[in-house]
């Protein structure tokens, strides 16, 4: 991958990434992390890892984002909540962000890249992915499984309606007003 | 090549048996409770507390086996042992005092019993981890469930704070510590433990990735182990959760926390510890006086517990600058476990529902109403505080010792004048429990079998632990003396 064509790349995940932030309408932002992701998956083909570049984004750009703007429709997001954030937490957060980074810049540049280390023969293939997978990280993938189920457990559990009422959780205006305070 | 070898992946079924023992029952928990109502979820209980026994036989089996498993993703050896039969410990204390509180509070039972053991189930991973990813996965796995448990008490807005609160801060800093590993990844090429010790040895690490990587998973860790100034999540989160999560939050989640944090930090990054021992040192400060003087305004028990679950994490970390002191670690946070357990039971006792009777006004006349169980809080209260001869004492003396060994003469004045700030906000619930009049109530679920005898046994722990230390004390070096050393069939890392 030429180095032009990875600083392009680059530029564009980080700018998509800080759309994902910056932008207040939640459509918006997914498709800004829908680039993102999309993005990383150009870059990993970049460097060689076709076979994950087109997973990251078969599965991510294709499947995932599909389903979370499913859910975000679903929601049926109102603009709210976000007008009231406070100044102040915004300039802090953007100011340690900003200390943080350039710290990571210094540092980075002062260590100039690290050392490569040589790519195995079928670097890159569908082969060799399926090999780190399920023989080397075997135990990683199968607890991978276990981490998604309890997350759905979870996801369940928080869901569920309260038993007796017809409500599924304490009214959402009560929990952001108890954030905002807690953030004030 | 073309075909798989179970054998070459060193696979073992011992490694993974306790691990297996509670996902499988997770699951089960799952499939039996479809059918029962929430109000019945004391059964489950039971079933979970069976689950943690059955692990706990299959962890009995692992005792002295000191081997790798599956290319060094699993370290089958006493450290793990003893964390894991620690953490079904702390997990099986925390069923029990949910067994009634999950039915009165109408909290959904499969999904909460299942939760608890996927929470273990990444707690013991952790423990166990030989590789980075899986240390990655099982704080995952743990945190996940345990970020869903935080909220389960779903009438409650504070819960729900609780529950979102934990979670965004968590993910936040789960990405510290994923850019940490791959950072160290980058420095030397893999993110096996035993290979990253390997690398810095010979000097073959690439020295800024592997400072950097090894501070961003500082900053991971010290999260999870609620670390100034990392901490910020911790008072909301156990104030809002269901009483037996934070709990299982304040014992469970911090042992495994540390569990990886000394494995990873004092054996395998220890070549390195010039690079991180100082910024270990100010954590280790800092933590333990915010936690400290903060307490001390605290007006609400469960606040209270949570910024000395803070300032204990602080005393831990005094153990983890100095190089000989991982095993009074260890003990270290045996001792605390227990007696948090304990206070947490007491709490609950009080505890009614709209979260009243959590004021520490609310133990005035404990002593009078009950006098086992202020008798039982005291004891849970002196133990954190240190005094002898209870297990906190001993910890503590075990701790500092170490420190002053290692030449941390000032580290341990500050956390010896910690301990003595620390003395003024225990020692103020006896004062209301014994010197002050006052009729509490006692909510009647709240005295249930299972807390009782949670109390019971977590009082047991503190005060046996703290007068014979000596086998405990035993165990944790030889726990760590295991870990340190070269695993049985690892042959590619001499030491």
């Amino acid at each position: 991958m030429p180095l032009w064509l990875f600083a392009f790349f680059a530029i564009i995940a980080v700018v998509s990434a800080l759309g994902v932030i910056l932008q207040r309408h939640p459509v918006h932002c997914l498709l800004a992390l829908a680039l993102a992701l999309l993005d990383i998956g150009a870059l990993f083909i970049g460097l060689g890892a076709e076979a994950l570049g087109f997973l990251q984004i078969i599965i991510y750009v294709g499947a995932i984002m599909v389903l979370f703007l499913f859910v975000i429709w679903l929601l049926n997001l109102q603009r709210e909540g976000l007008a009231t954030e406070r100044i102040g937490l915004k300039v802090i957060g953007t100011l340690a962000a900003a200390a943080l980074g350039a710290e990571l810049c210094a540092l980075l540049v002062h260590a100039g890249p690290a050392p490569a280390a040589p790519l195995p023969v079928d670097y890159g293939s569908l082969r060799s992915l399926a090999r780190l997978l399920f023989a080397n990280y075997l135990v990683a993938f199968e607890v991978t499984s276990a981490l998604l189920l309890a997350a759905m457990v979870g996801a369940i559990g928080l869901a569920r309606r309260i038993p007796g009422t017809n409500a599924v959780a304490a009214p959402p205006s009560d929990v952001a007003d108890r954030l905002r305070s807690a953030a004030g | 090549m073309n075909t798989l070898n179970l054998a070459n992946l060193g696979f073992a079924w011992l490694p993974l048996l306790p691990l297996i023992a509670v996902a499988v029952g997770a699951a089960i928990i799952l499939l039996v409770g479809v059918r029962l109502e929430d109000e019945d979820s004391a059964g489950l209980g039971i079933l979970a507390l069976g689950v943690l026994l059955v692990s706990f036989v299959c962890t009995l089996f692992t005792i002295g086996v000191n081997a790798e498993a599956f290319g060094g993703a699993l370290l089958t050896d006493d450290y793990t042992a003893f964390f894991e039969i620690v953490i079904q410990a702390a997990a099986a204390i925390s069923v029990a005092l949910s067994l009634d509180y999950a039915a009165d509070n109408g909290l959904a039972g499969a999904e909460y019993y299942s939760l608890v053991l996927f929470a273990v189930l990444g707690m013991m991973l952790m423990a166990a981890a030989g590789d980075l990813i899986i240390v990655f996965l099982g704080l995952e796995t743990m945190s996940i469930a345990v970020y869903a448990l935080a909220g389960f008490v779903r009438r409650e807005a504070r819960s729900s704070e609780a529950a979102l609160k934990y979670f965004l801060l968590g993910a936040f800093s789960t990405g510290f510590l994923l850019y940490g590993i791959a950072l160290i990844y980058g420095a030397t090429g893999t993110v096996h433990l035993d290979g990253i010790r390997a690398a810095i040895v010979a000097r073959a690490a690439s020295q800024p990735y592997l400072e950097l990587g090894v501070g961003l998973m500082v900053i991971g860790f010290g999260f999870k182990v609620a670390a100034a100034p990392f901490h910020a999540w911790t008072p909301d989160a156990y104030e809002g959760a269901p009483t037996p999560i934070t709990a299982f939050m304040a014992t469970g989640v911090k042992l495994a926390a540390f569990a990886s944090f000394v494995r990873v930090f004092m054996i395998y990054l220890g070549p390195a510890a010039a690079q991180w021992s100082g910024v270990l040192w100010v954590l280790a400060a800092l933590t333990m006086t915010v936690g400290n003087v903060v307490a001390l305004v605290q007006d609400n028990i469960k606040r209270m517990l949570a910024y000395s679950a803070i300032a204990h994490a602080g005393y831990a970390l005094v153990g983890m600058t100095a190089a000989g002191s991982a095993a009074a670690v260890l003990y270290y946070l045996v001792a605390y476990a227990f007696a948090t357990l304990g206070a947490f039971a007491v709490v609950i006792v009080l505890e009614r529902r709209a979260t009243a009777g959590l004021r520490i006004a609310d133990y005035r006349g404990l002593a009078q109403t009950r006098p086992g169980l202020a008798a039982a809080m005291t004891l849970f209260m002196l133990s954190l505080t240190g005094v002898p001869p209870l297990a906190g004492f001993v910890g503590k003396l075990y701790v500092f010792a170490a420190a002053v060994d290692s030449g941390h003469v000032p580290l341990v004045v500050i956390a010896v004048i910690n301990s003595a700030i620390s003395a003024y906000y225990y020692i103020g619930v006896i004062v209301a429990m014994y010197m002050q009049e006052g009729t509490p109530e006692i909510e009647p679920s709240g005295a249930s079998p299972g807390v009782l005898i949670g109390v019971a046994i977590a009082a047991l722990a503190v005060v046996l632990i703290g007068i014979a230390p000596t086998p405990y004390m035993n165990a944790a070096r030889d726990a760590f003396a295991a870990a340190a050393g070269p695993p049985a069939q690892a042959t590619a890392f001499a030491r």
